[in-house]
């Protein structure tokens, strides 16, 4: 059954008639993501894809189809308010794509949500795929392939060279999802884990983090402690400078807080087989699985 | 974005905060000026955004407005760790009794605004968190209920403030909440709140940060950007919405997403190389773009080989690849390129390089490997090269 996304989403998107939203729709739509609705004010009646039906609100996307899942592409000045619209509507997962959300918007967004049933991913993420099922998000879809590893990343391009580098080893994948690299974020890898830790489909995880932070470090204590199933971890920013922003807001290293350095150690020291280079996490899983 | 002090503290006055009358000035002689208008002692301070300005003899008192000026010929001009002096901020000085320290900043995994403060002003709170972490409190805030009264009172009575000063220290607390909060700061904070010898409480220094996703609602602050803080690399990569950091080795890195910008210096490290800096496209770029990431990086003498590495998602490979090809045509290329392109759109790109003559890769460890040999064997390749010409 994988996490949060599979034959059940019923996807709303959000800001569909956009140049993002409507070039992503398609993707997902190709690649059998069951798209019911989209969402842009002032243009409901008109139809996405020629197939896809437009709403003015979120509300009456639900209303009318059942929508369950929400991917918004509106731009950042937007995202917030789309989000708890989404959330208003009755929306249980939302995925916002957008990047360069204000931070203040989020710690807002995040203090309301606590508030309500809805779980929200990212923004500034990628989204989350379960390969042959529903791909929710910006990925390229074809690079994966349906199997029992769960992979979990702050990072987009890097998850995909991961995804990559597994397949090309026969290596299939429960659900990919990354969380995105902002400072306030809906969903946080110990949430992730936990779910992975849950999911009957999933054998393997792998963890990769950014330096910046100490989610990474709260994953690490979840790990030692609960779960059971084998972790590979890879953290990037090894070589990143001290007090310097690496793009991602949240890859800041302050005070000696969050280099790689410590979170490499709290995963190794939680039972994790920690990589030293992106390439080398899926020689370490093909490993556990007994295909090294 | 980090704004000047004497900017921040203008901010500060703007929403109530009290800050030391004063004026900023670009000569000795405006300086001379401003002494004369203060009538009394001031403090002549550079505007530069780096700390440890005092250490570097980059903050003087005196007594004079001649004495300010003889300290402002000596400031104006000085380079304080890489950055010169063009500003400085003339302030009446302060008759200090007591320095404290109260900060607003972002707290990630309480995903709250949190105010801090501290009755060991004037020192770095970083230092102060790692010497003596007893000394700071802190509260959360609600965003949807604001710095309550008693989280204020609280500060005050946590770090041993003396009664007859608690109302006006709430006030300034709340005031710094909504100068954040209004701001969009990231960060912004007093330090030394100062308590003077007849009583008042005065922001002395202070800087604020502000999130740049959020400039677009604060044009104000945006104008605000001083591009001599910004070497002129990092302007032209900011110009075309690249995120661009110099580093010190001597493989340039051209990639798409920072999370795999990051790991790709991390596996040239690996394999005994040196990035030469950090350079992320960001999703969907142009062959425009990519043409000026190219020239960024090749501005660089140290470099003596480029890694591009492109996993093809949003971003399109042909894209990158006409970039490429644009580059070439325009710029004197002097080192080798390794090229690795996966994704959307691959194999149209590598069709478009294939008569370019790069060095193509399939691994990202595959790429790593050959930049770091390429790099090492660059005087034989230009040698190789200058053999072809003749």
């Amino acid at each position: 059954m994988s996490i949060l996304v599979g034959k059940d989403t019923r996807l709303v998107v959000q800001g569909i008639t956009g140049r993002e939203g409507l070039f992503h729709t398609q993707q997902m739509v190709e690649y059998g993501t069951n798209v019911v609705a989209g969402v842009t004010p002032g243009k409901g009646g008109e139809w996405a894809l020629d197939t896809i039906p437009v709403f003015d609100t979120v509300s009456e996307a639900v209303e009318a189809l059942d929508a369950n899942t929400s991917i918004i592409y509106v731009p950042a000045r937007g995202a917030a308010d789309a989000i708890i619209e989404a959330a208003d509507a009755g929306i249980a997962l939302v995925i916002c794509i957008t990047e360069g959300v204000p931070a203040l918007d989020m710690v807002q967004v995040r203090a309301y949500l606590d508030t309500t049933n809805t779980r929200l991913i990212g923004p500034n993420c990628p989204g989350l795929i379960t390969p042959g099922q529903a791909k929710v998000g910006i990925m390229p879809g074809h690079i994966h392939i349906p199997g029992n590893v769960g992979l979990v990343s702050r990072s987009g391009t890097l998850t995909y060279e991961v995804v990559y580098a597994l397949t090309a080893r026969g290596i299939g994948q429960s659900t990919a999802i990354g969380i995105g690299g902002d400072p306030i974020i809906g969903t946080t890898f110990l949430d992730v884990l936990q779910l992975f830790e849950a999911d009957e489909e999933t054998e393997h995880v792998v963890f990769i983090g950014e330096i910046g932070g100490t989610d990474e470090q709260k994953a690490a204590e979840y790990i030692k402690s609960e779960m059971k199933k084998p972790v590979t971890a890879f953290i990037a920013g090894q070589t990143a400078p001290p007090g310097r922003r690496m793009g991602h807001a949240g890859a800041i290293i302050s005070g000696g807080e969050g280099t790689a350095a410590e979170k490499m150690e709290a995963l190794a020291a939680a039972g994790a087989k920690v990589a030293r280079h992106p390439d080398e996490i899926a020689q370490l899983v093909a490993a556990s699985f007994g295909r090294g | 974005m980090n704004l000047h002090e004497y900017q921040s503290k203008r901010i500060f006055a703007k929403y109530g905060i009290p800050i030391p009358n004063g004026e900023v000035a670009t000569t000795p002689t405006q300086v001379r000026d401003i002494a004369v208008r203060l009538g009394k002692p001031v403090v002549v301070k550079s505007q530069v955004l780096v700390g440890g300005r005092g250490k570097a003899g980059g903050i003087k008192v005196a007594q004079t407005p001649a004495d300010a000026e003889v300290k402002a010929e000596a400031i104006l001009g000085m380079n304080i760790k890489g950055l010169t002096v063009k500003k400085v901020l003339v302030d009446e000085a302060a008759d200090i009794a007591t320095e404290i320290y109260l900060g607003a900043v972002l707290d990630r995994g309480r995903r709250r605004v949190v105010l801090m403060a501290s009755s060991e002003g004037g020192v770095e709170i970083e230092q102060v968190a790692r010497d003596t972490p007893e000394k700071i409190v802190s509260v959360a805030v609600h965003p949807f209920l604001g710095l309550r009264d008693h989280q204020a009172r609280n500060l005050a009575d946590g770090i041993g403030l003396p009664r007859a000063h608690t109302t006006e220290f709430m006030r300034i607390a709340k005031a710094l909440y909504t100068t954040y909060m209004a701001s969009d700061a990231s960060l912004a904070e007093i330090n030394p709140l100062v308590i003077t010898g007849d009583g008042r409480l005065v922001a002395v220094d202070g800087k604020i940060a502000v999130d740049d996703s959020a400039l677009f609602r604060h044009p104000n602050i945006a104008e605000m950007r001083d591009p001599d803080e910004e070497n002129a690399a990092e302007q032209e990569a900011h110009r075309f919405g690249l995120s661009y950091i110099n580093l010190d080795g001597e493989i340039g890195c051209m990639v798409n997403g920072a999370g795999l910008a990051m790991a790709t210096m991390d596996i040239i490290k690996y394999y005994g190389g040196d990035p030469a800096n950090f350079l992320d496209i960001g999703g969907g770029a142009q062959s425009d773009k990519v043409a000026a990431a190219l020239r960024i990086i090749l501005a660089e003498k140290r470099v003596k080989a480029v890694l591009i590495n492109i996993f093809g998602g949003i971003t399109r490979c042909d894209e990158v690849a006409r970039g490429i090809l644009q580059a070439i045509d325009t710029l004197t290329v002097r080192v080798p390129f390794v090229v690795r392109l996966v994704g959307t759109n691959e194999e149209e790109g590598r069709r478009i390089l294939a008569e370019a003559n790069l060095i193509t890769a399939t691994s990202l460890a595959d790429a790593a490997q050959k930049a770091v040999a390429a790099s090492q064997s660059g005087a034989e390749s230009r040698g190789q090269s200058k053999e072809q010409h003749a």
